[in-house]
């Protein structure tokens, strides 16, 4: 925490880069991080248009599909944003892990921060949206705060673990995208529960961003507050998956300037 | 109080055979039968401020990893190190500088990595920029950069603040000789304030110029510590030595070290030094002719023996070079016990000041093939200034002042 406080400037500054690196040579610069997931919105909302227009139980609004599909992409992307960028942090950093000697872990705390900033520009992009489909804000999305907190922590948690391991096993990352492709399609995001037989419905419930999307639903889209157990649960998996990948990577650490 | 002391500073890098056996040691298990490869071994070393050392050694010693390690970048196997300052350091000819952005935003990148402020970074960033002179190419993105370019900018960023530490692996060659010349300048200027320097370099005019400190790295180990010029010496002797070949090492009695090495199939027996008068002697007139006259023992018939003579002056710097090889003059098919002398007659057109001689019987162009022996010191002698003009340096260049006035 200390060495938080201490690398603050460093940190701000870092987000800052690498906002730049990403558009530095780009005409609309920010713009396309939050194009990518609207795009991606549209296209669904394209595509499924049959369903469009269909109301969803407990959404009273004519755009009901749409504002569903949105509230769980917010989740979805600062999701497998932080898992994505974690995966290659060490190896796109190489340059600087061999020539400069700095606390290590500032890196993870940028892309978290980075990841934070993306999201925040979804998410009042949504709130935009939303008000144009006549949607309006309720006061639970307060609850969004401790929300993203919790789903970058998790996020966090296997980012690092995963990004340690493909320092030694490139192929992890390649199987981390097809796996995140997976977790995409087994989650209720595009579509929703019920359209899985009652029988198979309890096999999502081992998707450990089923809960994760859920509570974005709850938040976004059903404007109530997520159940207490939810929020939980989700500690429960945050306190897990980062003891796994801090751990790993307090042991790793030495290794991986050696092997870059 | 030291700056920075190591103590039995040892790095091994353990051989795994695959991920697996990596992740059961990292659980601890089966640690003991992997195969680990040592690179640097009991490496002890206290350094005070404003130290000059150079690192020297062949490619593999281990010079650059000793260098990341007391950075900070890798971590010891073995041993400890205590640093007392901040260090700033450019490894593998860089600072991770990223191509897309300007030498700007890299420089003020860096600095905030290194843990600056950023009010203090804008501080400096004019000086920064001025001491890199790299003109407009300053907010052009540096994938555009020449090598040189880079390293003026990493040079300056590097010194922006007065580092207590810095490291300079290899980087300095790198620059053009004027920009050679500014950053010895700047590295004076920060030892004179008290910063300790740690250069690894190939360069023996650059490490006798700064260093006050040499320490030759040969596999992993401090082979051998001292002042540059010994140091170098002995360098230079053991990457001829063959391996059966012994470096001997002998105090010349004014506190100095002779280096004389080789494999003693030829020996050089007496060296003597006569002016123009054919009288011996160890002291010489400027522009006197000298004769070097030098007694040889043949020992084991060789099939091709060269003689070479190297004068160095007081630092150790070479003055002139050369030797029969380039002269045509190498001697073919020599038997044991033959008679055999060289006579090196010159013109000493020499400044003022004590001279060396390095005297050397090798079997071709270089002493690196065969090195039947190599005498450091073989004899030292003084140039005075009798009935010349008064001149200063290294060369009596015989002036004819022509002056045409009105």
């Amino acid at each position: 925490m200390q060495q938080l406080v201490d690398n603050r400037f460093f940190i701000v500054t870092a987000i800052k880069m690498d906002f730049q690196a990403r558009f530095s040579r780009s005409a609309f610069g920010t713009l396309w991080a939050i194009l990518n997931p609207l795009v991606m919105v549209a296209i669904y909302a394209f595509v499924l248009s049959k369903i469009m227009h269909a109301k969803l139980p407990g959404i009273d609004n004519s755009y009901a599909y749409p504002i569903y599909l949105i509230s769980g992409i917010i989740g979805w992307t600062l999701f497998t944003e932080v898992i994505s960028r974690s995966l290659v942090v060490f190896i796109e950093n190489a340059h600087y892990l061999k020539k400069l000697a700095f606390p290590r872990s500032n890196l993870v705390f940028i892309v978290l921060g980075a990841s934070f900033v993306n999201s925040l520009i979804l998410i009042l992009a949504a709130i935009l949206i939303f008000l144009l489909l006549d949607f309006s804000l309720a006061s639970s999305l307060l609850w969004l705060i401790p929300l993203e907190i919790l789903t970058a922590l998790f996020a966090l948690g296997i980012g690092i673990t995963v990004g340690v391991l493909n320092v030694f096993v490139r192929d992890v990352g390649q199987i981390v995208p097809i796996v995140l492709q997976l977790m995409f399609w087994l989650t209720p995001i595009v579509y929703t529960i019920n359209i899985i037989p009652e029988s198979s419905q309890h096999w999502l419930e081992l998707n450990p961003f089923f809960i994760i999307v859920n509570m974005y639903h709850d938040i976004l889209a059903y404007r109530t507050a997520p159940p207490l157990d939810s929020f939980v649960k989700l500690l429960a998996m945050v306190g897990f998956v980062n003891v796994v990948g801090f751990g790993l990577y307090k042991v790793a650490q030495k290794e991986i300037v050696e092997e870059l | 109080m030291s700056i920075l002391q190591l103590s039995g500073v040892g790095k091994s890098y353990v051989e795994y055979p695959s991920f697996r056996c990596r992740l059961l040691s990292w659980l601890g298990i089966g640690r003991e039968q992997l195969k680990s490869h040592c690179i640097l071994e009991d490496i002890n070393l206290t350094l005070d401020p404003g130290d000059a050392v150079a690192f020297v050694g062949q490619n593999g010693a281990g010079k650059s990893t000793l260098l990341k390690l007391i950075t900070g970048i890798l971590s010891p196997s073995d041993g400890t190190i205590e640093v007392r300052g901040g260090i700033s350091a450019i490894l593998e000819l860089g600072m991770g500088f990223n191509g897309d952005f300007t030498g700007r935003e890299n420089a003020r990148n860096t600095l905030s990595i290194m843990g600056y402020h950023p009010e203090e970074i804008e501080r400096v960033m004019p000086d920064l920029e001025g001491f890199s002179e790299v003109g407009e190419y300053f907010d052009q993105p540096v994938r555009i950069y020449s090598s040189g370019m880079q390293m003026r900018v990493a040079f300056a960023v590097a010194t922006a603040f007065r580092p207590e530490i810095l490291i300079i692996d290899e980087a300095l060659s790198v620059g053009d000789a004027y920009f050679q010349h500014k950053s010895f300048g700047r590295i004076r200027e920060l030892q004179a304030q008290g910063t300790t320097l740690l250069i690894v370099s190939h360069d023996r005019q650059a490490i006798q110029s700064i260093c006050n400190r040499a320490i030759l790295l040969d596999r992993g180990r401090i082979q051998k510590e001292g002042p540059p010029a010994e140091v170098m010496d002995y360098y230079n002797a053991l990457i001829a030595a063959k391996s059966h070949s012994e470096i001997q090492v002998t105090p010349t009695g004014d506190g100095g070290l002779q280096t004389i090495s080789g494999d003693g199939q030829a020996r050089i027996v007496e060296v003597k030094l006569y002016n123009s008068r054919g009288l011996e002697t160890a002291e010489l007139e400027v522009g006197e002719l000298a004769t070097l006259s030098i007694q040889v023992d043949v020992n084991q018939p060789l099939a091709c023996l060269v003689c070479g003579l190297m004068l160095k002056e007081r630092f150790g710097q070479v003055v002139f070079g050369t030797n029969t090889w380039f002269s045509e003059q190498a001697l073919d098919n020599v038997k044991v016990a033959e008679p055999l002398s060289f006579d090196i007659q010159f013109e000493a057109r020499l400044g003022v000041g004590s001279y060396s001689c390095t005297l050397a019987l090798t079997g071709g162009a270089t002493h690196l093939e065969d090195n039947y022996h190599w005498v450091d010191l073989a004899l030292v002698f003084k140039v005075v200034n009798r009935d010349q003009v008064e001149f200063i340096g290294s060369n009596w260049l015989n002036p004819q002042f022509t002056i045409h006035r009105g």
